[in-house]
């Protein structure tokens, strides 16, 4: 009782925050940490304010497009609230210079975070640090937030994170069911193809170079022949991919002995010659220095995003886009990858996606919908974020107070479950099998300007953390790497670092840094906190350095995935094709498990792709959930199953 | 609505949102008009939330001037003294709130709203009351539901680190989607008076104690003729005498409404910045839902306390 009347000033008073993030979470956070009496707020972010944000980035301002989140937070708080001290970065938190020391000035760190990465990197900087975190997402109107304390409750990584969602290559090559099947083709095949790298390899150049040969042309058939008429182009580019290459897939009968048989389609049976011929108002298009403003769309007088157009009307659309590809922003062709900011890229994916759906007999989609899909744009309202700040908040006045047995992990809920649309479960103490916490994080003792990193990687990486394809980082810095598909620069820049004195690497190490180790065969990684030492005794300490709070379970526990690998693999994981690109996309999936003391809860996820929670599956199709995750395309998994992931580029 | 297509600016600046609940619905909240009085913490976060939003105009109504208190839980209030001398807290806020979407109209209403006419809550489709007395929630109830367009009408109360808020939509009719299917739903709500009067030996057995401590507090404040928030510790004798007449008249145990709970909420501060923004939040929600006609509303109070982080949903009197 006394701690729940005890103004909840003397617990704030004199304390230090970091906020990670300014995003939707932090925009609300900030704000209630300001009024709640808070002070000292430092706020990290490296992003900078887009249009899309100011619909519930209320901090943010239409003239504020393009600047720094951190800052003009900190400017709109303290209209309010001049009196206090807030000290924004506009930086990547895995910059080397938010190191353990730094973390350790903090109380608390309040974490509004969009992706798995930096959540992940700020719980073990957190757990080095030994600094309790608070740990949030949201998606729509689901919510979380967690509390992590040391050696308290468990970590932010305790709980395994599922995957990103991959589909076999052949689905998207061959066999596609589903809208998002069109739109990963669409995407990273056909696009790049068509306007990225011409060198980079992917299944639709094999494919079609395969046919081609076989049919007598061996030329790419995404090349536009010297003096080709744009109109010409697009056509045979067209016939090719959504005519002929779909006959090509029907000649393999076995195929197609339990599926649809997907139907050819040609420019000539979709548009009349004389529709064909005729162009769009390119004259009607705005002229403009942007790029990003081109469209097919505004030339062919169709205005409605959310419209689901017709057959003839995404092949007018993918012929008009081509053309002002080629004819607009001829310079980009051959190094564009798709951006979901890039209106004509949008355009001419929805219009091929929808294209190839209608051979496949499967339902089409608008520009709007097939966006979020290729954006993996995600679903973001101010309400949910504002409900998610405030609960931050007070779970971060309990961890000032040090009210342990108050900790409570919540989630918010869209439909009441047993009465709650707040739901507060009780946090669960480390696990014993989380390499991330369950040990003393690792800590080396070394001379930093006398050691050489070949010294590290030789008698601490390999040698006791038996790694044998390391890979050291500092923050985001590589500084050392092994591997058979690295250039000959890279090559030589890395065995000059080794030969370097840790203090005077490019990315310097010294006392107080924390070093990133990984070796992907063995799907293992950790980190090293680094303690400047002078004197080594040469005869108790013949290494001159010493490693400590390393245990040999941890290597085998660690070491569980490395069987599994086969040689083959060029990466230990699945590779997301791109990260997430705007809010906060991780969220809890909600599924319901029976625990230890016969209380529920509810298992969270770093993504909602894997399991689907009943609120989801009320609220949106089955279709559009497993989107909102990055997409990995599973290589091969039906014609050779050799388990070989592959990132499509 | 039909063939009302949004702008591409509102395309754009509503992308996310849309995203969860639709164009359709997108549409309804740009013809939505909300009536918000008593400018408190929680009153502003939802004004925040729903000008974000994009609902059609808001009208504030807080004729109190600006003062130490009203800036506690209130970040639409700037501190350089100039712009707010002579000013009322309604249009110091409206002023800062038209920033936050420049395609929601906001603007001010005087006076006492609990004594206007029932034709002026004709032009709102919904009303909300914050930090009102019991007999000014009870007037401004009653008005709403002598129209004949249904407005949907909420309370809102915050005391020390609680909050309540209360729904009232009549008869309102909605759709949700189960599973891959859209279900048609009706549901008829009770007005406050009918709610409240109900006898507490009828009302479910496991119900929020915060709901009978809201009532003892509500009821006092009401025959001391107090303004909301106007206990302190000072009355904490006055309230738990009154807590057991009640408690009596209504034959239920004292224990339903402990001590501690009614000193926590008279003692603490009227204020709580995250239960502001959390009941805030959840009021947002509601009124989404109502105007767009999508989804489960909250029938018919729903109550946070952040010393246990529980949100409740209670339905009074399930079948009025
Ligand atoms: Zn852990």
């Amino acid at each position: 009782m006394a701690a729940a009347t005890q103004h909840p000033f003397s617990a704030i008073k004199g304390k230090k925050v970091l906020m990670v993030g300014a995003g939707g979470i932090g925009c609300e956070l900030l704000k209630t940490l300001a009024l709640s009496g808070f002070q000292d707020i430092h706020i990290i972010d490296m992003d900078t304010i887009e249009v899309s944000n100011l619909n519930r980035q209320f901090l943010f301002r239409q003239t504020h497009v393009g600047q720094s989140k951190a800052k003009v937070a900190r400017d709109a708080v303290l209209r309010f609230r001049p009196q206090i001290s807030i000290t924004p970065y506009h930086a990547n938190v895995k910059d080397p210079e938010f190191n353990v020391d730094f973390f350790k000035q903090f109380h608390v760190v309040l974490n509004g975070l969009d992706n798995l990465d930096a959540r992940r990197h700020v719980n073990r900087l957190c757990l080095a640090a030994d600094v309790p975190l608070v740990e949030s997402g949201t998606t729509g109107f689901l919510g979380q937030v967690t509390v992590h304390v040391k050696g308290k409750t468990e970590c932010y990584e305790c709980q395994p994170k599922p995957a990103p969602k991959t589909y076999p290559v052949c689905t998207i090559t061959s066999t596609p069911s589903k809208f998002v099947h069109c739109i990963v083709w669409a995407k990273d095949l056909l696009f790049s193809k068509l306007f990225g790298d011409k060198n980079q390899e992917n299944d639709l150049n094999v494919r079609s170079g395969d046919a081609s040969s076989s049919s007598g042309h061996s030329e790419d058939v995404f090349v536009r022949k010297p003096e080709e008429d744009i109109d010409q182009y697009g056509r045979r580019v067209y016939d090719h991919v959504f005519g002929y290459n779909i006959e090509m897939a029907l000649s393999n009968e076995e195929t197609w002995r339990n599926r649809n048989r997907p139907r050819p389609i040609y420019v000539r049976d979709v548009l009349s010659a004389a529709l064909s011929q005729q162009n769009g108002d390119m004259e009607n298009t705005k002229i403009s220095d942007d790029p990003l403003s081109v469209s097919a769309m505004v030339s062919l007088g169709l205005k409605n995003p959310q419209e689901v157009w017709s057959l003839v009307e995404n092949s007018r659309i993918f012929l008009e886009a081509l053309k002002l590809f080629f004819s607009k922003r001829e310079q980009e062709v051959g190094n564009l990858s798709f951006d979901k900011d890039d209106q004509l890229a949008v355009e001419i994916v929805t219009a091929a996606a929808n294209i190839r759906a209608s051979s496949f007999g499967i339902p089409l989609h608008s520009l709007f919908e097939a966006k979020g899909i290729a954006g993996n744009i995600v679903h973001a309202v101010a309400t949910t974020n504002a409900i998610i700040a405030g609960l931050i908040v007070i779970e971060a006045i309990k961890v000032l107070r040090n009210d342990t047995s108050s900790y409570r992990m919540t989630y918010c809920l869209e439909h009441p479950s047993r009465k709650m649309l707040l739901m507060p479960v009780e946090p669960f103490e480390p696990s014993k099998n989380c390499y991330v916490c369950s040990e003393t994080p690792l800590l080396l003792e070394i001379n930093t300007q006398r050691s050489k990193l070949r010294d590290v990687v030789e008698k601490i990486v390999k040698a006791k953390l038996g790694m044998s394809l390391p890979l050291v980082m500092h923050g985001a810095a590589l500084l050392y790497e092994v591997g058979d598909d690295l250039d000959e620069i890279m090559v030589a820049i890395y065995s000059a670092n080794l030969d370097k004195v840790l203090s005077e690497l490019p990315s310097p190490i010294t006392g107080g840094t924390i070093l990133t180790v990984e070796d992907f065969q063995q799907e293992l990684s950790c980190n090293i906190n680094i303690k400047h030492r002078e004197e080594f005794d040469e005869e108790k300490e013949p290494d001159g350095m010493i490693l400590s709070g390393w245990t040999q379970a941890l290597t085998t526990e660690n070491n569980k995935n490395s069987s599994a690998g086969n040689g083959t693999s060029t990466s230990s994981q699945a590779v997301p094709i791109e990260t997430v690109v705007d809010d906060e996309l991780e969220i809890l999936s909600g599924e319901t498990a029976t625990l230890h003391s016969g209380k529920k809860r509810k298992i969270s996820d770093s993504s909602k792709a894997s399991n689907t929670s009943f609120e989801e599956k009320s609220k949106r199709k089955a279709d559009e959930l497993e989107l909102d995750s990055p997409i990995v395309v599973l290589e091969g998994s039906m014609e050779k199953d050799n388990g070989k992931k592959k990132r499509l580029q | 609505m039909k063939g009302e297509e949004l702008t591409e600016q509102e395309t754009a600046l509503y992308d996310r949102q849309i995203r969860v609940w639709g164009v359709d619905a997108q549409r309804r909240l740009s013809k939505s008009h909300i009536l918000v009085s008593g400018l408190r913490g929680t009153a502003i976060e939802f004004c925040k939330n729903i000008v974000l939003a994009g609902v059609g105009s808001v009208a504030l109504n807080d004729d109190r001037p600006v003062t130490e208190e009203a800036l506690t839980a209130n970040f639409l209030i700037p501190s350089d003294g100039e712009r707010v001398v002579g000013k009322s807290v309604a249009e110091i806020c409206s002023e800062s709130l038209k920033d936050f979407n420049p395609m929601v109209r906001v603007s001010v209403e005087k006076g006492d709203i609990s004594c206007q006419s029932v034709d002026f809550f004709d032009k709102f489709d919904v009303v909300v009351v914050c930090c009102y007395s019991l007999a000014a929630k009870r007037m401004v109830n009653e008005k709403c539901r002598k129209l004949s367009k249904h407005v949907a009408f909420y309370t809102v109360d915050c005391r020390d680190s609680c909050g309540e808020i209360f729904v009232d939509l009549r008869n309102h009719a909605y759709t949700k989607k189960k599973l891959d299917e859209t279900m048609e739903c009706q549901i008829h709500y009770p007005s406050f008076e009918e709610s409240i009067s109900v006898p507490w030996s009828s009302l479910p057995k496991r119900l929020s104690k915060l709901y009978f401590a809201m009532r003892v507090i509500e009821r006092f404040e009401d025959v001391e003729n107090r303004r909301h928030g106007e206990t302190t510790i000072a009355d904490l004798a006055d309230v738990l005498k009154l807590r057991t007449e009640l408690c009596q008249a209504n034959s239920v145990n004292e224990s339903q409404v402990p001590d501690s709970l009614l000193e926590r909420l008279i003692a603490g501060p009227s204020e709580f910045p995250p239960v502001c923004a959390i009941i805030g939040g959840i009021l947002g929600q509601e009124v989404i839902k109502a105007i767009s006609g999508k989804g489960d509303p909250i029938k018919n109070f729903f109550f946070f306390d952040a010393a246990d982080g529980k949100g409740v949903i209670e339905d009074i009197l399930s079948n009025p």
